[in-house]
């Protein structure tokens, strides 16, 4: 049986490329730019909604932390030795979510995944802002913020060094770092599409886009220094993710408390951020979906490939989870065993089996394709799943307090007060608020890169014909 | 000149605490014993300390929520188990709590601004100034002896008139920054300044802290570790414990003395003797 090209070719694609297409590629360039245009111009009134209700929570943040720094620390319940409390779990929550951002934008980048290509600017966008998120909660938390900035390393007239032994100094120089990065990794992005938005705004906007589009023309010589300067900054974030979170978790790792002291801590950690980051990815999908009508882009075939990253992250950290179980329980430190015991069965007993439910057993939702391409349903799953790994960092700062090595100081029942609990809900309102903002001023969806998409299966298909 | 300054500093906070022999040529090394036989739990230590150290009383709501000051509180045990008789046939035991001014402190390397660091006559010292209010010491303390002022306490603490009753010698500490047990410091620096003035070391005896000093049965003994003729010296001497070791070798199983949680490697500088029971009586 001797078969034409053309039935050669129709075999090849049938076995070879996907049936489901990422995006439909009948859509015409002028198209693409008019709808992403549009979501900056009018959105649907859950915007609105959504806008004015982080705004409420942000304005309610705000005057919790007001209440608090003018009567102390106090007002939060902190006492010893739960000096922590909720401000150092949610501030790894933040850094953790920040991680996705790069993953999808930079580690899938120079894998040449083409799938991200319409959602990796949101996800950028989110790693900024929740970094930012993050970097409010160092402040919040500190005793004197009027002096956070001893821990920066600047040369000064009284010689005096911050104490380079100290994870909290790594900490402030790689949150430094990996946000001043980020941002210049999404606005580097950015620049063509803030060009098309230059040409196509009036008055006051205009003169914006064009002082941000930095004189962008499309030219061939643009383009290849772009490509060089995006690429650059790609592989420069990469090792800037895994290392920030590694960090954050040296701050209890490096400590010698039980339940902290523990060596798998770092990757246990960038795992964690990872999945709650990708379960963030998920909710904010299916909201901009849903806000912006980006039912075009944000399709359907591209939710089902993030859920199904998410799926295989969550393994991975539940696997990494029952290392440090493991390790815990077969080391030779009886009070470490003893805290992860109480873990498990004392006060906080409900939050901790909560979390491994929610972490563990709740991402199998995202094995099953049912359930994947059942909108509702990934809504509150990626919101569960964020709300288990909140949880994680509670389980991991609170019970090592309530617990530690000296028998007279073990608390029972501990729980934060209306001040901690204001401001956690006021940094979501922060975050929100940052994130709608955004949408509205940039553009949400990568233009320049949807486009690409569109034109190699269209010069593909020009090809065959 | 900043950066040489780094580097120096640099150099000694990389070097190794404790090392054998680490006192033997220096003048002070300020530590202290403190027989759990001899204490009856009265709390006259922790109320000497707050008249001292300019210590804040929180209050009873705040105290229920564990934000209590004292420097040096006394634990209360009851006995647990079989082995030991229970309450109320044989009483509570009494363990004083304090700053063990570790040799080698767990909160020293986690400070991120160098807030607190050890001196040269071997103490764990605290710079309020400098510190910000991360309480990573305190988190990182295995025996949670660092308190953090959660309150603006000046003002609350003291109306008017009485701050008036306040030490002079000692900073009254503002809200946000951590402070614990000094070895009562103030008194070491007048007595060290006045033996220097005169040309001597200080003696022993000379100064003590004033929770020894209010203890009715002298159950806390302060002295220079340095000075091999000194009582606490030679406590430490008969009880064969050696600061540098983080597991002692003793001659005798039935030696009383102990340092808590040696086992950690932070080195205490306070040795408390174990109390005698009769089990029979």
């Amino acid at each position: 049986m001797i078969q034409s090209t053309d039935e050669k070719d129709i075999e090849i694609e049938r076995r070879f490329v996907p049936k489901a297409k990422d995006i439909n590629d009948e859509i015409a360039w002028a198209q693409i730019n008019k709808d992403v245009l549009r979501s900056m111009e009018r959105p649907r009134l859950m915007y609105w909604v959504i806008f004015l209700a982080s705004l409420a929570l942000f304005g309610f943040g705000v005057y919790c932390e007001i209440y608090q720094y003018q009567n102390g620390l106090g007002v939060a319940d902190l006492e010893n030795p739960q000096v922590w409390g909720l401000y150092i779990a949610t501030f790894i929550f933040w850094i953790g979510m920040s991680h996705s951002g790069t993953l999808l934008s930079a580690i899938l980048h120079i894998m040449h995944a083409d799938w991200r290509k319409p959602i990796y600017r949101f996800a950028e966008a989110m790693t900024t802002f929740s970094l930012m998120t993050a970097g409010l909660f160092v402040l919040v938390h500190l005793g004197r913020v009027w002096e956070f900035y001893y821990v920066v390393a600047y040369p000064n007239e009284r010689w005096a060094w911050p104490n380079f032994n100290s994870p909290l100094v790594w900490d402030a120089t790689a949150i430094g770092t990996y946000l001043t990065s980020s941002i210049v990794f999404l606005y580097f992005g950015m620049i063509p599409d803030l060009a098309i938005c230059r040409d196509n705004a009036k008055g006051v906007r205009k003169k914006f886009y064009w002082l941000l589009s930095l004189g962008w023309q499309g030219t061939d010589r643009q383009w290849a220094n772009f490509r060089v300067a995006y690429l650059t900054v790609a592989c420069f974030l990469i090792p800037l993710a895994v290392s920030v979170h590694s960090i954050v978790a040296t701050d209890f790792a490096v400590s010698q408390q039980p339940g902290w002291h523990i060596t798998s801590f770092p990757p246990y950690f960038v795992a964690g951020a990872l999945y709650s980051g990708c379960a963030a990815i998920i909710t904010l999908f299916i909201v901009l979906r849903y806000v912006f009508r980006f039912e075009e882009y944000m399709t359907m075939p591209i939710l089902d490939k993030t859920c199904r990253l998410t799926f295989a992250i969550a393994m991975v950290w539940t696997y990494l989870n029952l290392v440090e179980y493991a390790s815990v329980w077969y080391g030779d430190d009886p009070v470490a065993k003893q805290t992860l015991l109480f873990r498990a069965t004392g006060d906080y007993a409900a939050y901790w089996w909560a979390m491994n439910f929610l972490g563990s057993v709740v991402p199998f939702a995202l094995a099953f394709k049912s359930l994947r391409n059942n909108i509702p349903v990934m809504l509150v799953v990626s919101l569960l799943l964020n709300l288990g790994m909140w949880l994680e960092r509670f389980m991991i700062v609170t019970p090592t307090f309530a617990h530690g090595f000296y028998p007279w100081t073990w608390t029972d029942h501990w729980m934060p007060s209306w001040v901690q609990w204001g401001i956690v809900a006021g940094s979501f309102g922060w975050f929100s608020m940052l994130f709608m903002l955004f949408c509205k001023i940039f553009p949400t969806v990568s233009m320049y890169e949807v486009k690409e998409m569109v034109y190699h299966r269209f010069v593909a298909r020009k090809a065959r014909a | 000149m900043s950066l040489s300054n780094l580097i120096k500093n640099w150099s000694s906070l990389r070097v190794k605490r404790p090392y054998e022999g680490q006192y033997k040529d220096k003048d002070y090394k300020w530590a202290m014993v403190i027989d759990l036989d001899a204490c009856t739990g009265c709390n006259a230590c922790t109320t000497a300390c707050y008249a001292e150290n300019n210590l804040p009383v929180v209050g009873k709501e705040a105290f229920s929520k564990g934000q209590a000051m004292h420097w040096i509180r006394i634990e209360r045990y009851w006995g647990e188990g079989d082995a030991l008789p229970k309450f109320p046939e044989r009483g509570a035991q009494f363990l004083p709590m304090l700053c063990q001014q570790c040799e080698s402190a767990p909160c020293e390397v986690v400070c991120p601004v160098g807030a607190t660091h050890h001196t040269p006559d071997g103490l764990n010292s605290q710079v309020y100034n400098r510190c910000i209010g991360s309480r990573y010491c305190s988190a990182n303390c295995p025996y949670k002896v660092r308190y953090f002022n959660w309150w603006q306490y000046p003002e609350r603490a003291w109306p008017n008139p009485l701050e008036q009753q306040l030490n002079p010698d000692v900073t009254v500490r503002s809200k946000g920054v951590m402070e614990k047990c000094t070895f009562c410091v103030q008194r070491l620096v007048e007595a060290k300044n006045r033996a220097r003035t005169e040309g001597r070391k200080v003696e022993d005896g000379e100064v003590t802290t004033a929770c020894a000093q209010a203890c009715p049965t002298s159950a806390i003994t302060f002295g220079n570790l340095a000075d091999s003729k000194s009582q606490v010296a030679k406590m430490w001497e008969r009880q064969q414990i050696d600061l540098a070791k983080d597991k002692q070798e003793k001659s005798d199983e039935n030696m009383r003395g102990y340092r808590i949680f040696e086992d950690l490697r932070t080195y205490p500088s306070i040795v408390y003797m174990e109390r005698i029971r009769d089990l029979q009586a």
